[in-house]
């Protein structure tokens, strides 16, 4: 097995993984402010998304190849589609998981909209579209080692490589790289948000792990 | 759009609908493995998922297998199955090379789903119901599961997401269907059969999500419909 290539190949799967979540969170912070403010638009909406969602990934990449060629573009663009279907929902739910008060406050403080938006609404719904992010970026990089079927590399590489060569192996360290790659950037968002909300409480003993404090998750993203 | 004309020129040509590598055929195998596969993974997920549930018993294990699922890479599965089992000269050993990652795949959107709308039924209504006189089955049977239907609806149809994509990708292990067309395409570098065999998958995609908007609305109870518009 050859191992000289495995950084390389964690690396093209890392960029995969991690661009389509950051890009889905570019677009869907303003889009689930815009829902939120004006309520009629988030049912047609979360149906877009929920639409594009279903489409399977391998289809989505062959569309856009004749748009954008054998590029990690091909495979970028569908993977942040689906990270819409978990992310707008989220930045939406923690929008709306400001308490009244809290909102009546900032404003009685003398806080504009667009002052209390940024300084008080989104902090308190970070907890919420980090659970969505965690999501969309562990589907993220194991989706995206099916862009090997159309030539576009990452670690499914070793995948394919050693499927052709019925090398198992070759199979079990291609697969097991993309989940432990998936868990190491799980772990990096769950700190992200304990330095982000250094106000909530660190969770104590008698807690339920943390995904089930957290909602939404459950219902959508996923390795297809 | 190019994507298209490729598919149109490719998709109009007579051969392609006819015989054993027919569009018609490609079609129906689609159906059948997802169908098969989402069935067997209902079968499973949808009694435990009742089951735990109702008993509130292993309910983080439920979620925490939810979450490392995602991490699962399809086609890593797929190829694993199929290197070591898929060769078999046993007929139904190598079939489970395609079944067992179809099913896998398919099992824990309905499961947590269906966990989650029997644990979330109001607390107030088992009271009820317990104050009624019901036994704890018929708790189950007649209020947490009926209260539940949407939300197990909408895990059958994220598990038909997951399950309808990986049989095309699935076609690289050898499987039949639709993908099929794209893989085949893509090794002789046909484009236009790629592009066909796409706009199929696409089509067949919506149209199983399309048939579940209706389940939904067949399978929730009329009591549950006006709130279930709501939310």
């Amino acid at each position: 097995m050859d191992w000289s290539q495995v950084p390389e190949l964690t690396w093209e799967s890392n960029k995969l993984g991690v661009l389509p979540a950051l890009f889905g969170l570019i677009i869907s912070v303003p889009l689930g402010i815009v829902c939120v403010r004006w309520r009629w638009l988030y049912p047609p909406v979360l149906s877009t998304t929920s639409v594009l969602y279903a489409i399977p990934s391998l289809a989505l990449f062959i569309v856009l190849i004749p748009y954008t060629g054998l590029t990690d573009t091909t495979v970028i663009i569908p993977l942040t589609l689906f990270s819409l279907c978990v992310l707008v929902p989220n930045v939406v739910d923690g929008l709306r998981s400001v308490p009244d008060p809290v909102r009546d406050a900032a404003t009685a403080m003398g806080f504009g909209t667009l002052r209390r938006l940024v300084q008080v609404e989104l902090p308190i719904a970070v907890p919420v579209v980090i659970a969505g992010l965690r999501v969309a970026v562990v589907s993220s990089i194991s989706l995206a080692s099916v862009g090997q079927l159309i030539g576009v590399s990452s670690l499914g590489y070793l995948i394919v490589d050693g499927y052709q060569r019925a090398f198992l192996t070759e199979i079990l360290v291609g697969g097991g790289l993309i989940i432990a790659l998936a868990l190491v950037c799980d772990l990096l968002l769950v700190l992200v948000r304990r330095l982000l909300t250094p106000w909530r409480p660190r969770r104590t003993r008698r807690q339920l792990p943390e995904v089930v404090a957290e909602p939404v998750p459950a219902l959508a993203g996923g390795a297809r | 759009m190019r994507f298209l004309s490729y598919a149109w020129d490719w998709l109009k040509q007579p051969a392609q609908w006819h015989g054993p590598d027919g569009i018609p055929i490609r079609i129906l195998e689609q159906l059948y493995y997802t169908g098969l596969s989402l069935l067997i993974a209902a079968l499973i997920a949808i009694p435990l998922g009742i089951l735990i549930g109702h008993t509130g018993r292993g309910a983080a294990l439920v979620v925490n297998l939810a979450n490392a699922w995602r991490a699962i890479p399809t086609l890593g599965l797929l190829t694993l199955l199929a290197v070591t089992i898929g060769f078999s000269a046993v007929a139904w050993v190598s079939a489970l090379a395609w079944l067992i990652p179809l099913v896998v795949l398919g099992i824990p959107p309905i499961l947590v789903n269906t966990y989650e709308g029997v644990a979330g039924v109001d607390p107030e209504l088992k009271d009820a119901a317990r104050g009624m006189g019901m036994t704890s089955w018929q708790q189950v049977r007649k209020v947490e599961v009926p209260v539940a239907t949407p939300l197990m609806v909408l895990g059958l149809r994220t598990g038909a997401i997951f399950v309808v994509a990986t049989a095309t990708i699935a076609a690289y292990i050898g499987l039949g269907g639709l993908g099929r067309y794209i893989i085949d395409g893509l090794a002789t570098d046909n484009y236009g059969e790629v592009a066909g065999g796409a706009l199929f998958v696409v089509v067949l995609a919506l149209a199983v999500q399309a048939v579940f908007v209706g389940v939904r609305r067949l399978a929730v109870p009329a009591g549950l419909r006006q709130q279930a518009r709501r939310t």
